[in-house]
């Protein structure tokens, strides 16, 4: 119950700093490793729910699978915001860290 | 580096970081607690996947209940991992140098030793994931180191393979997982069902595809573009 | 051997836009063909799916013979096929349009290597954006519900960098960022449903009482969900994301996208925790609905640009949504029927608009309101649908807007909550300004105004958008059937006996 409760606090710790850098930082590659530190904590919790009963010695697999779906989309969600941030730093002069008001306003088919 | 830590100084006497700061504590707080109150339910899913797990065709819960009880999430996951691919290929093309780089003969060694091998074990990891840990997935991932260590070694052919043959690659998995989804919907009459005695197999081919079209998905993520070739195909103007 | 039954119907929805999906990145010549196929078949199947479904009530499917605890099932009632059918017309008015818009694209010697990156990969996007929208539409899963809701945000953020200007690719990520922190909120809500009760199947789950964690699992849920419908003030991201993308894309992202979410966050709370919610939840939610249809009004009148005013009545419009949280609440039983009339007209309406500007942009070269005086010259067919959908956004009579606005205000008298009622029509006279404003400038052709030479292009770029606005027009005059197939399909939700087992 312990190691489950150790899991559960520390997976809930690391959604909540996950949470917080990313609304405190500017910059986009933190943006993205905040989000990753975050759906870490996801899984963790996930994974501490898979844990049933003290003797048994049985392990639930339905969180587990989830776990591996949720890792998945993770990875290729991740790999995707960090190819469209470079693509914003090359093709735009500014980056994404002092953004403009006009970016609001500029429109384009 | 002096910017850097004076940037650091300035954000923490913001106050609207301050105020951030408190919320997620208090989140966490809210939620621990709700953590600690929940009476755990006894009454799980894994009792039922325990009592259907004979009928499933694999030994291991876990690859049960990805690939054949829960198998409809897995395919729309199969696509969400194509899906990112199509992404990164619509944002930009793959900065490969211009010039190769003769690689050299150290890396080579290690490429030409270690390639086949981690090759070998991708699929050895989908063979046991049947009855262990282990599948589609976790094979796929060592495929895709191989072929990150085949990328970052900047083998000259690497790039000049045709994105034809990518895509083909990256729409093994999705195709041949969509295809025995809609062949159980004609002979069994319900999507993903498997025919009975058949479920083992299908599930070995599906994952062997799958391995392989993750392994690409991930090289190709990694390269971080579409191909050269990408555009100067298909029609004739 | 070979059997189709005939409640196979109900997985072709998510087949067909999949397999053309696949098929379309393989090869980009039958892309459009495979695409037009796909739209059509899936509109006969969702028609098949409606006339069962008005036979027999509604269709329960377990994927792969697995029952419900263990399995993930698929199920149709009347919210549900409701919302397949309008995703099914809204897509294939905007399968069509597309293909015009590329195609104009394309006939412009200039950057033609550009717009046909574009258009190639428009395709499968598209296709397995709209399948994942079926799919989230037929799933009954919580589980299955996150992995669609994935499948939506990352094809619609591919398509919402698609244009290639810095601008678009901004938002588009600002916009992925905002839909992964959702995504996730939702997730841990699903973890700690899990975790309570057990099960992820929703009418199991709406059979279970709720508990503290059960609140704070549907509080993460629907954080998740609104960060995704873009509910005021959390819609910081929807405005330079649909303004920013193309014509086409903005279409589907505004009138398709945040349904998806919406649905699932008004079934989680009407259906599902139904128990769990109380009246300072859904009066929280209500006020601000408020707050968006004002404030978006507001800042669609200050617009000046024809695509960022027609993203901000997005938002505004998205608050009639969530007023029907408190009306809903109180008036139990027609809850499904005001969003459902909301969600079908606004569906059309918008894309309609959506594609009229892209048609205009594409003809004027921009889109400034102020310049755009005597377009109806050489493209009346296109102003005329601009103005048709911006009756059904401004809901006057016949219209499907008007119907859901009548119902929201009887609604709130009903239920005596007139407050609602007022913000309202409030929220009716600011979007008739901001309507009228551009409307105004279409019909006036200044003095010495001279037709500039219309660039010959296809009648798909002009009637999708005409034919999806007179259907929120007429949408209207065919509201008892709407109502009656809701009527037909709450009973899902109400079948499921004490000890938390369907029938």
């Amino acid at each position: 119950m312990i190691t489950n409760l150790l899991y559960s606090f520390g997976g809930l710790m690391l959604f909540s700093m996950g949470l917080f850098a990313l609304i405190a930082c500017s910059h986009p590659l933190r943006k993205i490793l905040a989000i990753n530190v975050m759906a870490t904590g996801v899984f963790l919790i996930l994974i501490a729910t898979a844990y049933r009963q003290i003797g048994t010695g049985e392990i639930d697999p339905v969180p587990q699978a989830m776990v591996l779906t949720g890792i998945v989309v993770s990875v290729s969600v991740t790999a995707l915001a960090l190819i469209l941030a470079c693509r914003v730093q090359e093709t735009s002069n500014h980056s994404l860290i002092q953004r403009k008001k006009d970016d609001f306003t500029r429109t384009g088919t | 580096m002096r910017r850097y830590s004076t940037h650091n100084k300035r954000k923490r006497l913001n106050p609207v970081l301050l105020l951030v700061l408190l919320l997620t504590a208090s989140l966490t707080i809210l939620l621990g607690r709700a953590i600690l109150t929940t009476d755990y339910q006894t009454e799980r899913l894994g009792d039922d996947v325990a009592q259907f797990q004979k009928l499933s065709g694999v030994e291991s819960p876990v690859t049960a209940v990805l690939l054949n009880f829960r198998g409809y999430d897995t395919l729309l996951e199969v696509m969400v991992l194509l899906m990112a691919v199509v992404g990164v290929w619509s944002l930009t093309q793959a900065p490969f140098p211009g010039k190769p780089i003769e690689p050299g003969p150290v890396q080579l060694a290690v490429v030409r030793l270690l390639t086949p091998l981690m090759v070998l074990f991708a699929f050895y990891l989908v063979w046991k994931g049947s009855s262990l840990a282990g599948g589609a997935f976790q094979g796929g991932a060592v495929l895709g180191g191989a072929c990150v260590l085949m990328l970052v070694s900047e083998l000259p052919w690497i790039k000049n393979i045709p994105s034809r043959h990518l895509r083909i690659g990256l729409l093994a998995g999705p195709f041949v997982f969509l295809g025995t989804a809609i062949l159980c919907l004609i002979l069994e009459g319900t999507f993903l069902a498997y025919p009975q005695g058949w479920a083992g197999s299908l599930l070995l081919l599906i994952e062997t595809a799958c391995a392989v079209s993750i392994g690409l998905t991930l090289a190709c993520l990694f390269a971080g573009g579409r191909p050269k070739d990408d555009l100067s195909r298909g029609r004739k103007r | 051997m070979i059997s189709f039954e005939g409640q196979s119907w109900i997985i072709l929805p998510l087949i067909l836009p999949l397999a053309a999906g696949l098929f379309c990145f393989l090869s980009r010549r039958w892309a459009f063909a495979l695409s037009l196929t796909a739209a059509l078949g899936n509109l006969l199947s969702i028609g098949v799916l409606l006339n069962q479904f008005l036979d027999t009530g509604p269709l329960t499917y377990n994927v792969g013979n697995w029952k419900t605890p263990l399995g993930i099932a698929l199920r149709i009632d009347g919210p549900s096929i409701l919302m397949l059918l309008m995703t099914a017309v809204t897509g294939l008015g905007i399968t069509l349009y597309a293909r015009g818009y590329f195609a104009f694209r394309i006939a412009v010697p200039k950057r033609i290597g550009r717009h046909e990156r574009q258009e190639r990969f428009f395709w499968p996007l598209w296709m397995t954006l709209w399948a994942s929208l079926n799919g989230l539409f037929l799933s009954a899963d919580i589980f299955n519900m996150y992995v669609t809701l994935e499948l939506i945000s990352i094809p619609a953020v591919a398509l919402a960098a698609l244009s290639g200007k810095p601008a678009s690719q901004i938002a588009a990520f600002r916009y992925l960022l905002v839909s992964l922190l959702g995504s996730l909120s939702y997730l841990l809500g699903v973890v700690f449903v899990y975790k309570t009760y057990g099960v992820l199947d929703l009418v199991l789950l709406s059979g279970k009482t709720a508990s503290g964690a059960g609140m704070a699992a549907l509080a993460l849920m629907s954080v998740g969900l609104l960060l995704k419908t873009a509910l005021f003030p959390m819609h910081f991201w929807l405005p330079p994301a649909h303004a920013n993308a193309l014509a086409p894309v903005s279409a589907i992202l505004s009138s398709l996208v945040v349904k998806g979410s919406f649905y699932l966050l008004f079934r989680l709370w009407f259906d599902v925790f139904a128990s769990a919610v109380t009246e300072p939840m859904v009066n929280i939610l209500g006020t601000l609905g408020a707050g968006a249809i004002v404030w978006g009004a507001l800042q669609a009148i200050r617009q000046k640009r024809l695509k960022l005013l027609v993203a901000y009545s997005t938002v505004s419009q998205l608050g009639y949504l969530f007023i029907a949280f408190p009306l809903a609440y109180l008036d139990m039983g027609t809850h499904w029927g005001t969003v459902a009339f909301m969600v079908l007209a606004h569906a059309c309406a918008k894309s309609a608009m959506f594609m009229a500007s892209g048609t205009i942009f594409l003809h004027a070269g921009h889109d400034r309101i102020n310049d755009l005086a005597g377009v109806r010259s050489y493209i009346p067919v296109t102003v005329f649908a601009y103005a048709i959908a911006g009756v059904n956004i401004m809901g006057l009579p016949p219209s499907g807007g008007f119907i859901a606005k009548w119902l929201l205000i009887s609604s709130s008298i009903n239920s005596s909550q007139w407050w609602w009622g007022i913000i309202v029509m409030i929220g009716s006279l600011l979007a008739s300004v901001y309507i009228f404003r551009v409307v105004s400038r279409f019909f006036v052709i200044p003095e010495g105004y001279k037709v500039p030479d219309r660039r010959p292009h296809s009648p798909l770029l002009e009637w999708p958008a005409l034919v999806l606005a007179l259907i929120a027009l007429l949408l209207g005059l065919i509201a008892p059937y709407p109502l009656h197939i809701l009527e037909t399909g709450n009973s899902l939700f109400s079948m499921v006996s004490p000890k938390g087992l369907p029938l």
